[in-house]
């Protein structure tokens, strides 16, 4: 009786070594989301920055996870003081920010569009987007997916710095009544609701 | 021993089938460099420098977007703001923190031309490279 318990014991062991040899195997594979700068495709591996620059992933694996773009809730880390990046160079320079919601695309069929300016204005200067990209008005200027896809308007940063355009629903957020919101939990609108709660 | 192996195989084999799942359901890219990591190459290639690499998240850390596409007047366009280097030593663009005070000055050349010779102007990773790149544009890699 024993005995065979014994056996049973020793095969499960054996058993979990081998799982575990087996996801070990593959999480070399994909170990370290971030990649290192000599093996990033970019970098000439032979030049003397890949040995000397910081690595992606000793600045960026402390600050927020997100699951695209850089991997780092950037507006989130900020948020929480985990970075603190310097607002301006030079002393005369007058840092502005605002605190207003502007919702957009109220007629389409997706949910609407709530753009929080102070989650922008706490990276961006209000210069940066009026009136070159946007009338100052709201509805002055015609927005639309199809100048955004293009890299202009929102798609100016959105795509290239900040969260890329396949997270519809960031900023798609505001669900119209009637609307189901049955969405992927990563991509949950109530997360940018005021006093919504993050992942 | 053959039963050893016998068990470790049976188990390794659970292993991979849970990899490989893990495989299909998670989105895993070749490699690449960071998201928004811009390269620029308007003059690198001609004076045999490597391209240069301006990294976003790393200075993005340490400055708000407005630092450099306010005050420093970067425009939002990779390779758009015609920078040289006697630009970046007479304290313009990357030389207004690049001048050995904020940042290493310029003769620390190899930080920055650091791209694999060749490489094309671009912002790297952005959604616009991957979903829609007009055919005919330089490919990135």
């Amino acid at each position: 009786m024993q005995a065979s318990i014994s056996r049973v014991k020793v095969h499960l062991s054996r058993w979990l070594a081998g799982s575990l040899l087996g996801l070990l195997a593959a999480g070399t594979v994909f170990a370290g989301n971030w990649l290192p700068l000599a093996k990033d495709g970019v970098h000439d591996p032979r030049s003397p920055a890949a040995k000397q620059l910081q690595e992606p992933k000793e600045a960026l694996s402390r600050l927020t996870p997100d699951t695209t773009g850089n991997q780092v809730r950037w507006v989130l880390s900020l948020e929480k003081g985990e970075i603190n990046p310097r607002e301006k160079l030079l002393p005369e320079t007058k840092v502005r920010k605002l605190d207003q919601d502007i919702l957009l695309n109220l007629k389409g069929g997706m949910p609407i569009v709530r753009f929080p300016h102070k989650q922008h204005t706490e990276w961006l200067d209000c210069s940066n987007c009026h009136d070159q990209l946007f009338e100052q008005k709201t509805g002055a200027t015609k927005i639309s997916m199809f100048n955004i896809l293009q890299g202009e308007q929102c798609g100016v940063c959105h795509g290239a710095v900040a969260f890329p355009l396949t997270e519809c629903y960031r900023c798609h957020s505001v669900v119209r009544p009637g609307q189901t919101t049955n969405l992927p939990t990563h991509m949950n609108p109530q997360f940018h609701k005021p006093g919504g709660v993050g992942p | 021993m053959r039963k050893l192996l016998t068990g470790l195989r049976g188990g390794l084999f659970v292993g991979l089938v849970l990899a490989l799942a893990a495989v299909l359901f998670v989105d895993i890219q070749d490699a690449q460099a960071e998201y928004g990591d811009v390269v620029i190459n308007n003059h690198s290639d001609a004076a045999t420098m490597r391209p240069v690499i301006f990294p976003h998240w790393f200075h993005r850390v340490r400055f708000a977007c407005k630092v450099c596409h306010a005050d420093l007047g970067f425009k939002f366009k990779a390779g758009g703001n015609d920078i040289n280097m006697v630009k970046i030593i007479d304290g313009q663009f990357c030389g207004a923190c690049h001048n050995g005070e904020v940042a290493w000055s310029v003769e620390n050349c190899n930080l920055c031309h650091s791209a694999k010779p060749g490489t094309p102007t671009q912002v790297h990773e952005s959604t616009i490279q991957k979903l829609a790149q007009p055919s005919g544009a330089s490919q990135k890699k």
